[in-house]
């Protein structure tokens, strides 16, 4: 493993447990995504690889055969991109690019090549002399990343670094920083609350919630085997059917669903796309409002469950509102976990 | 409506005339030959000369203090302001408040206060720097709040985090990081104590000696024992060299002013 992160915890002066004891460890070459709603201590986490927090006593950050536990940020080699950029409006593009490379010392010479290759791979070469404030958001945003790469650094942090941009623009560039972080084949831990991000960029997901990881896999695995009803709910916004397991049946108020297994005592979720509208369906339901969303159409459901129950309906016509429909849910798409803590 | 405008206007062009007959009176009286026979006993810049061959080492007196005052409120005020800046907190408040105080105390007070304290060393209380030291006390609030609201517009902590990731120990921060963008400020502040400090006259008054006369302080002396065409002659010098400085500060202050915003 090139990171290994044993133990890492942090309490805030006063008492405030912002990350309970974790460990992680990340290969060489991995794109890695803290995913977690504001709070969940990614943030925290992530500016404790970089330096720029301290852990509680016991922690243990290794980078391959080096212990940098106790480094300064200044002299751990980790590249940072900030949810503000933090670019320095006291230089130009080439000098904000440049700054880390003047830090090793290098060679004039060196430094203008090394800053020249990078501008190039960042497609930056129009804006390289131009000052920080003549620049837009995704072009600063390419900036801090062309910045945090241009000294070699042997870990990429970036913490959140599409949220400041508006939402047309951060799809492209999500594709975008996805593509130039694979072409730099760099190690990179990237914090964000956007599931559709992390799941476009990293190859691994680390769930966060309250402070510890709830699951860490691929985007596959956590899509489709989540372990607890947090991460059903936070990656790919399963919603809870409510009702009352007994045996390999899910009782609900608008009927019966038969589940693939025995899950007395767990609670049962699914996803808007496994909900369909078929005639011969076991559950019976009311359409409450119908949403045009152009691939399909977005429907609420109610009367089937405790809660509204959301279906993503494709086909040219819809049924209205006020009409009684009949609804399945197929067994492998039932999700049945541990009932969440009340105070989740 | 015209009449409220034409009564506008007439209060307007009072109000300055108010202010400007005066100054204008004051120059002509340094450049004319006799005061008491006005305008027609013809120009002369005499009495400039004059007041130059007189009171030349006080002006020389006073740029150097101004100079030295600046030195001493960029070393203190510089990084006086930074540690304030990073660390905001209720120490931090009361220690601002406590550099401020000197503003609210009278220079006179200040003045008596330094005399009592150091007025028994000689060799400090006949030297140009003890008039320095009172000066330093009167203009550092200037300095360390033009550079504190500078670096309060700014996400200085950050930015720094951004450097130290690449590498910048703490000194290398405070020099390509710090200092640059807290420049417009420190220029504003800069300007301001420059600009006082020739001025300054409460407390130069009570530390002078009768060798070390400022710029204001000599004024007054010319006032009170030459005639009215040397003072104004004097007046006149005081002008030249203040008002250039009035307007770079406001120059300063406005372009600080930009960034705070």
């Amino acid at each position: 493993m090139t990171l290994t992160l044993r133990n890492i915890a942090k309490t805030f002066p006063g008492g405030t447990r912002a990350l309970l004891p974790t460990d992680l460890d990340i290969a060489e070459g991995e794109i890695v995504s803290l995913l977690g709603p504001s709070g969940c201590g990614k943030t925290t986490l992530l500016r404790i690889i970089a330096g720029l927090e301290t852990a509680d006593a016991g922690a243990s950050i290794r980078f391959k055969d080096d212990d940098m536990t106790h480094q300064p940020v200044e002299r751990r080699k980790v590249g940072m991109v900030f949810q503000s950029y933090a670019l320095f409006p006291n230089m130009s593009v080439r000098g904000n690019i440049g700054y880390g490379l003047k830090m090793q010392r290098l060679p004039r010479a060196a430094i203008d090549a090394r800053v020249d290759e990078v501008i190039a791979l960042c497609r930056l070469e129009p804006y390289a002399g131009r000052t920080i404030t003549a620049l837009s958001g995704g072009q600063r945003q390419r900036v801090a990343l062309a910045r945090a790469f241009a000294p070699r650094p042997r870990l990429l942090l970036l913490d959140e670094p599409l949220s400041a941009l508006d939402a047309a623009l951060r799809g492209t560039l999500r594709d975008e920083l996805a593509a130039l972080l694979r072409q730099f084949g760099i190690t990179a831990i990237f914090v964000t609350h956007d599931q559709d991000e992390a799941m476009a960029i990293a190859d691994r997901v680390a769930v966060m919630s309250q402070g510890r990881v709830a699951q860490i896999g691929t985007p596959e695995a956590l899509y489709r085997a989540p372990e607890t009803a947090f991460v059903a709910r936070f990656v790919g916004n399963s919603m809870p059917l409510g009702g009352k397991i007994d045996g390999g049946t899910l009782h609900l108020p608008g009927g019966d669903l038969t589940l693939n297994a025995t899950a007395t005592g767990k609670a049962a979720f699914v996803r808007a796309e496994d909900v369909k509208i078929t005639a011969d369906g076991p559950l019976t339901a009311r359409v409450e409002t119908v949403t045009f969303l152009g691939t399909h159409y977005r429907i609420a459901l109610s009367g089937a469950t405790d809660a509204p129950l959301f279906c993503l309906h494709q086909g040219l016509t819809a049924p209205k509102p006020g009409e009684t429909v009949r609804v399945t849910i197929a067994p492998h798409a039932i999700l049945t976990l541990e009932p969440e803590k009340a105070a989740a | 409506m015209r009449i409220g405008k034409a009564l506008q206007l007439a209060v307007t062009l009072l109000a300055a005339a108010f202010l400007l007959v005066p100054t204008i009176q004051s120059v002509l009286a340094g450049l004319t030959v006799n005061y008491f026979q006005g305008l027609k006993s013809g120009l002369t810049l005499k009495w400039v000369i004059e007041v130059w061959a007189l009171y030349s080492g006080s002006i020389f007196l006073s740029l150097g203090i101004a100079l030295a005052c600046l030195v001493m409120t960029l070393l203190i005020g510089v990084p006086a302001a930074y540690a304030m800046a990073r660390n905001p907190g209720r120490l931090t408040r009361a220690l601002e408040e406590f550099i401020s105080l000197p503003l609210a105390i009278p220079g006179l007070a200040l003045a008596l206060a330094l005399l009592q304290l150091y007025g028994s060393y000689k060799g400090f209380r006949l030297s140009w720097t003890f008039i320095l030291v009172g000066h330093v006390l009167y203009t550092l609030p200037f300095m360390v709040r033009a550079v504190m609201s500078v670096l309060a517009a700014i996400d200085l902590k950050t930015l720094e985090e951004g450097a130290a990731s690449l590498g910048a120990g703490p000194a290398r921060r405070f020099v390509d990081i710090v200092i640059p963008n807290a420049l417009p400020g420190i220029l504003a502040g800069a300007l301001t104590v420059v600009t006082l400090s020739i001025g300054e006259f409460n407390l130069t008054w009570m530390l002078h000696t009768p060798y070390l006369k400022t710029l204001p302080v000599g004024l007054a002396d010319s006032y009170a024992s030459m005639r009215l065409e040397i003072a104004s002659a004097y007046t006149l010098i005081f002008f030249v060299m203040i008002v250039p400085l009035l307007l770079a500060m406001q120059w300063a202050s406005a372009r600080a002013q930009r960034i705070t915003r």
